[in-house]
């Protein structure tokens, strides 16, 4: 700047004036242009985010009904009690919230590494060199991905109907497929069944008559019912194809040459895919999976066009009994301290696979520093 | 990654590497004691390539296939959807759905869809690359805290929102109308991530040459520097097409006037037996079919981009 004030004789032109006095106010000028920029993002967000998370906080601890103004005189402030009835009265309200987070587990650490591992074989395979017409396949397995959750609901709805395509197709080899959405029977307690574990008519009764947080032991452990699995398989199937994406950006950065060396060095396909690929990925594999544990605790869209948490409650969510509770039995304050609830499960259990994983990683770094110092003072001694 | 480079770029590494790994194993197979390594290395590399076919074209056919069926099912006859659900060829072919469908407030669905989605992604769009320009080049007091703001916003877990979000659109007595449908879609705080990213990767020389110009800066963003952001604008534009165009929980908490229905709301009730079509599956796979095509229209036309907004995601995590 004060290059250019020397070399311009003074009083040359406005132009220069102008020019100089926009330098020097122009901290200040950005500093308004900042703010102004930002203005409108921040109002929505405040608006539509930060004040309602507040509202609804209030909300959690009244006894509102939807009916009027919830900071009216009329509401009352009832404490601890909505999350009382959730988390430690006897009761309904806390049976159904228990069943909804029985579910969503089953559900959820079915999902999560379902659709880990088709993603990364979906990248592993488009991602080989020597394929042609890589870009449409990506394309086909990456598709689902963009298109409506209630438009794909619908499709699978008729595709796993009692007399659908999936169970005319497995009828080819001689399996009689159940009548999937509308079938409440656990998967544990079929397979179970089915090895002779348990009778699922009679089931034993120091599973039936222990009573952990209003559910029997039995019911904890009924495993996702066959109405849930269809919803697991048809979200696997969607959410593989965006996972994918990440892997294949993640393999494309893996240097040709590793692999290649340890072709040489004789490791077969799978040493090959276990000791380079996969090392290589932890990375983009943590992440994958952590957007998917907090992306399938939040699952809704199925239920709500699906099956309404039914068959007998085996596919309600909390995220969608939240919903029913306020939206429909007018239980504002359950609902509210429901979502509350999901929110802080979500956020632990997020940082605790954070902090578990990467204290993995770095363990595993140190030991194998450790190794390498070893097999350096040995090859020093030889 | 652009698709016309990748398979170019491929065929010479694979090239490279053929040449490379020939040499490789030319001279590990002097000190390899058993010399049928190599053999088998040629043998399985072909078993390799069949493996790999066979296996990509089952998952093509299990991706594909929902959607053919969609296709020819929303052609068919109610009998025939019910009794033939393997059958890909209607027979006989009506158009009898999709007429049904237009007797019915499917249109009205998919112009409230429309324009909701067009607005909300002109704002997006506008909103989220001014403060995507402010937080990435402007200096100014608290720019560090706005954006740990976003950042703090971006890890709340949409769906705990559906019930803060009806309570503010109540108290504000806008529930049940338009602006309830669009307005608190209008920004989004990954939107301004991404634009953030993208202004950082842009070289500060040429701003500085319209700021010494005289240029405001709001003239400096929209004609000097928005035009070089061309290649971020549309992933941004894509993604809130497809946010805004496939949303669900929103529009079921900001209404319940079926006036105001868009298609993912209306087409949702279709399985609670709206329209009467418990069984009648031609209707609801024209339905389901109809709302795709956009998103397919859009996804074909502007492939590599959506790729690359899903890689932005992968960055920010």
């Amino acid at each position: 700047m004060s290059t250019t004030d020397t070399a311009v004789a003074p009083g040359t032109s406005r132009a220069t004036r102008r020019r100089r006095g926009g330098g020097k106010g122009s901290g200040q000028r950005q500093s308004v242009a900042g703010w102004l920029f930002v203005t409108p993002v921040l109002a929505v967000l405040g608006l539509f985010l930060v004040i309602p998370i507040f509202m609804a906080l209030w909300v959690s601890f009244t006894n509102w009904t939807g009916r009027g103004s919830p900071f009216s005189s009329s509401v009352s402030f009832v404490g601890r009690e909505n999350y009382a009835a959730l988390l430690t009265q006897e009761g309904l309200s806390r049976q159904d919230f228990m069943i909804s987070l029985r579910n969503t587990f089953y559900y959820v650490i079915g999902v999560v590494p379902l659709q880990t591992m088709l993603a990364i074989s979906l990248a592993v395979i488009v991602n080989q060199k020597f394929l042609k017409g890589r870009g449409f396949f990506r394309t086909s397995f990456y598709f689902p991905s963009v298109v409506s959750s209630v438009a794909i609901s619908l499709v699978f709805l008729y595709l796993f109907t009692g007399t659908g395509a999936v169970n005319q197709f497995l009828g080819i080899f001689g399996i009689d497929g159940p009548t999937w959405f509308s079938d409440p029977r656990g998967l544990i307690h079929m397979i179970g069944g089915g090895i002779g574990l348990w009778s699922t008519d009679a089931p034993p009764s120091f599973l039936l008559d222990t009573q952990v947080m209003n559910l029997s032991l039995w019911e904890w452990l009924s495993g996702p019912s066959v109405a849930m699995s269809a919803i697991m398989l048809q979200v696997v199937w969607t959410t593989a194809g965006t996972f994918m994406l990440m892997f294949i950006a993640a393999l494309q950065d893996l240097p040709t040459e590793v692999e290649e060396a340890a072709m040489v060095d004789g490791a077969n396909p799978w040493q090959r895919f276990r000791n380079v690929t996969v090392p290589h990925l932890r990375p983009t594999i943590l992440l994958v999976v952590t957007l998917g544990v907090i992306g399938t605790w939040q699952v809704f869209d199925q239920m709500y066009v699906m099956t309404q948490g039914g068959p007998a409650k085996t596919t309600l969510t909390p995220a969608y009994l939240s919903y029913t509770a306020a939206f429909k039995q007018q239980q504002w304050g359950q609902g509210a301290a429901m979502a509350f609830l999901l929110f802080i499960l979500i956020f632990v259990l997020t940082s605790a696979q954070r902090f578990f994983l990467r204290d993995k990683d770095e363990a595993k770094q140190k030991k194998a520093e450790k190794k390498q110092r070893r097999a350096a003072k040995k090859a020093v001694k030889a | 990654m652009s698709d016309s480079q990748t398979p170019r770029s491929g065929a010479a590494l694979e090239g490279n590497v053929t040449e490379e790994a020939r040499a490789l194993r030319a001279e590990a197979q002097l000190h390899m004691s058993t010399s049928d390594d190599g053999n088998l290395v040629g043998r399985s590399g072909r078993g390799k390539k069949a493996a790999v076919y066979i296996a990509l074209i089952a998952f093509a056919l299990m991706y594909i296939y929902p959607f053919i069926v969609q296709l020819s099912t929303s052609f068919k006859t109610d009998a025939d959807a019910v009794n033939n659900p393997l059958t890909l060829i209607p027979n006989p072919v009506t158009t009898a759905a999709f007429e049904r469908i237009f007797q019915t407030d499917y249109p009205l669905w998919f112009t409230n869809s429309v324009i909701v989605t067009l607005l909300v992604t002109a704002g997006r769009v506008f909103f989220n690359s001014l403060a995507g320009y402010a937080l990435a080049r402007l200096k100014f007091a608290g720019r560090d805290a706005v954006f740990t703001a976003i950042l703090a916003v971006l890890a709340v877990p949409g769906i705990v929102l559906l019930i803060p979000k009806f309570l503010v659109l109540n108290y504000l007595g806008i529930y049940n109308t338009y602006p309830a449908l669009f307005v608190p879609l209008l920004v989004d705080a990954a939107g301004v991530f991404i634009m953030k990213q993208f202004f950082e990767s842009i070289p500060p020389s040429m701003e500085e040459a319209a700021r010494l110009d005289g240029a405001g800066t709001f003239r400096t963003f929209w004609s000097v520097i928005l035009p070089m952001a061309r290649p971020a604008l549309i992933t941004l534009t894509i993604l809130s097409f497809q946010g805004s165009w496939n949303e669900l929980s929103h529009f079921i908490i900001a209404t319940d006037d079926p006036k105001l229905y868009t298609l993912t709301r209306g087409v949702a009730g279709l399985t609670s037996g709206g329209l009467g079509s418990g069984s009648q599956f031609p209707i609801t796979m024209a339905a389901a079919l109809l709302m795709t095509i956009p998103t397919a229209l859009v996804f074909i036309a502007f492939q590599r981009y959506f790729t690359q907004g899903g890689n932005a995601g992968a960055d920010k995590g």
